[in-house]
């Protein structure tokens, strides 16, 4: 895209178009829901944001994928005026979020990983205080939280107090109360961390639904399957920087459609095994693990299996999985999700 | 309210933001039994103990003609509404400890509606503790002196004393880390004030250098005016002493609060 020139290219153009394109009442694309140039934020030492170009256009789903510590967060809660850049611009629904946060907040709805609820009132009476602070009027708000309980499929537990609902539940809530307020655009930090697989699945269903009906999301996530379901576009942030960007389809290719996960009796072992598959495959040891992205199925796997035979190496365990996030970090950077991966392994213990 | 046609006032997002929180505040204090059987439960002991335990020793330094029942009152009333800020600090602090103030931050709401929608919510539980005083006095033999139009002045003084008040305990509520520490934190501040006052006992009592402290404070100068008020004597000086000190805390802490809470929005 042609507007995510970084600053000091700019101003070294230098032309008089360009310099007044750049003054503070430049027109951006108005296609465009979102627009972030060069954000930077620092948290005393840590560079938590280190220079990041977000174009979002209306009616389009953008999901900014990483581990945890790579500035996902951070970026969402400048977008929502929660947090102010150190540098950078952010315009969002054509308006500056730094300079206005007042005149966007109308506009956007946010739901996060920590579902922002009450839990001593009812679900029904979460969504009705939303609407009034909103500065509905009683029957107004009492008639937007009944549709969007409806909405929801949150009728039935519509009038118990939302602490005993569930974390799919409570997230589900969450979603609609981001909603009460008819936002044109709509943020989502991390929607399914935390949860139990048949909670991701109906929560996706949700917001698969509110994509049909042309939302405008940004969300957050560090499952790669998330981004692949939800997104049009998939920015993928490492350390406050954008290591890649392109479609699902595009992140993926260089991935193939599943990961071959062999474990050996020991390292060595492991080793001897990258050694005899480098040549028809692209095999990553981890320890006494090889892993093996292929794009067919079966035929593949077979493959792999003969290979090892014929140098008598046999492995201990055998399994297939879609590729992660780690798998696209491998592939992007030629290393592993540093820090994030021990929080995600300890997180599936 | 034609709230949803045209374009609300600032001043009118803030008051009815201010009545929305207020409400929601409530709820949680309604809907949970135990708030409000301890919320009565405590002055209940306050009343009980002091006038059955001490009533008989401290009567002897009390003005004459003067029963400890009837000085008491005032006193507890104040002390209770006192204490009950803790509350403040408590739902503030837990507020901040779960995702609710992030949804209340990224809406298009006043800011103020938060902190003030808190001392709303404290001011209607205050004002249900001195029904609750009042009824309870009154079965014991508490009588007001001066008629209805006095007890309805101690009553209003002693409510602007609490909000102004709860302002400095909001305060506390944004500084500390969560509920629990904010209870442990309000309590050096309360106890004194409470204790170290005219509220009890009178302050002739106390050594010297004690009274200094328990003659200016903001506590005694509200008992005092409230014993006024409702037993009679010279009310004035009490009356603008409270009052003074009232506005000097709101002035003071509320900007305090309000600013803390913005530099929270902002990390």
């Amino acid at each position: 895209m042609s507007r995510s020139v970084s600053a000091g290219v700019t101003t070294t153009a230098g032309s008089a178009g360009e310099l007044a394109a750049r003054s503070p009442a430049r027109r951006d694309d108005p296609g465009l829901a979102i627009v972030a140039e060069g954000l930077v934020k620092r948290f005393g030492k840590v560079t938590a944001l280190d220079g990041v170009d977000l174009h979002v256009p209306y009616g389009s789903v953008l999901a900014l994928l990483g581990p945890n510590g790579s500035g996902k967060t951070t970026t969402i809660r400048i977008l929502t005026t929660l947090l102010v850049p150190d540098a950078g611009r952010a315009v969002v629904a054509g308006i500056d979020a730094v300079k206005a946060p007042a005149r966007v907040r109308p506009l956007i709805g946010m739901a996060g990983q920590y579902a922002a609820i009450d839990p001593k009132l009812t679900g029904r009476e979460n969504l009705i205080m939303v609407g009034r602070l909103a500065m509905l009027t009683r029957s107004a708000a009492r008639q937007r939280a009944d549709h969007l309980l409806t909405q929801f499929h949150l009728q039935d537990v519509a009038d118990r107090f939302s602490r005993t609902y569930s974390g799919g539940i409570r997230r589900r809530l969450d979603l609609a109360a981001a909603l009460v307020h008819r936002p044109k655009l709509l943020f989502f930090d991390e929607p399914t961390t935390g949860l139990d697989p048949g909670s991701r699945r109906d929560l996706w269903a949700v917001m698969e639904q509110l994509v049909a009906g042309g939302a405008t999301i940004l969300l957050t996530t560090q499952y790669l399957d998330e981004a692949d379901r939800l997104a049009d576009q998939v920015v993928v942030l490492d350390h406050g920087k954008i290591i890649a960007q392109g479609t699902p389809a595009q992140l993926k290719a260089g991935l193939g459609s599943s990961v071959v996960d062999l474990s050996f009796p020991d390292e060595t072992i492991a080793a001897r095994a990258v050694h005899a598959l480098a040549g028809a495959n692209r095999p990553a040891q981890r320890g006494d693990h090889v892993e093996i992205p292929v794009t067919g199925n079966t035929e593949s796997a077979m493959s792999i299996l003969r290979t090892l035979q014929a140098h008598d190496l046999s492995p201990t365990s055998f399994a297939m999985r879609e590729p992660s996030l780690d798998d696209v970090f491998l592939e992007l950077t030629g290393h592993h999700t540093t820090e994030a991966t021990d929080h995600q392994e300890v997180a599936k213990r | 309210m034609s709230v949803a046609i045209g374009v609300p006032t600032p001043r009118a997002v803030a008051l009815t933001n201010a009545a929305t929180i207020t409400w929601r505040n409530l709820m949680g204090f309604v809907r949970v039994p135990q708030s409000i059987f301890f919320a009565s439960l405590q002055p209940t002991m306050f009343v009980l103990i002091f006038n059955y335990v001490f009533g008989g020793a401290i009567s002897r330094s009390l003005p004459p003609g003067v029963g400890y029942l009837d000085y008491l009152m005032p006193g507890v009333f104040v002390m209770t509404l006192a204490f009950g800020t803790i509350l403040t600090a408590i739902g503030l602090a837990e507020d901040l400890n779960t995702g609710i103030i992030e949804r209340f931050r990224t809406l298009p709401m006043a800011r103020s509606a938060v902190l003030s929608g808190r001392t709303g919510a404290d001011l209607c539980r205050s004002l249900y503790v001195l029904g609750w005083l009042t009824a309870l006095g009154y079965a014991l033999g508490f009588r007001v002196h001066q008629g209805l139009l006095g007890f309805l002045a101690a009553t209003l003084l002693t409510l602007t004393f609490t909000f102004a008040l709860s302002w400095v305990l909001c305060l506390v509520g944004l500084l500390a880390p969560s509920g629990e520490s904010a209870n442990l934190m309000s309590f050096p501040i309360l106890f004194p004030l409470a204790f170290v006052s005219s509220g009890l006992l009178p302050i002739s009592t106390m050594p010297g250098w004690l009274q200094v402290f328990a003659a200016h404070q903001p506590v005694t100068y509200t008992v005092n005016a409230v014993r006024a008020l409702i037993l009679g004597g010279p009310a004035a000086t009490a009356v603008i002493g409270s009052l003074a000190w009232s506005a000097g805390i709101l002035v003071v802490f509320a900007p305090l609060a309000i600013w803390r809470y913005r530099r929270a929005a902002f990390g």
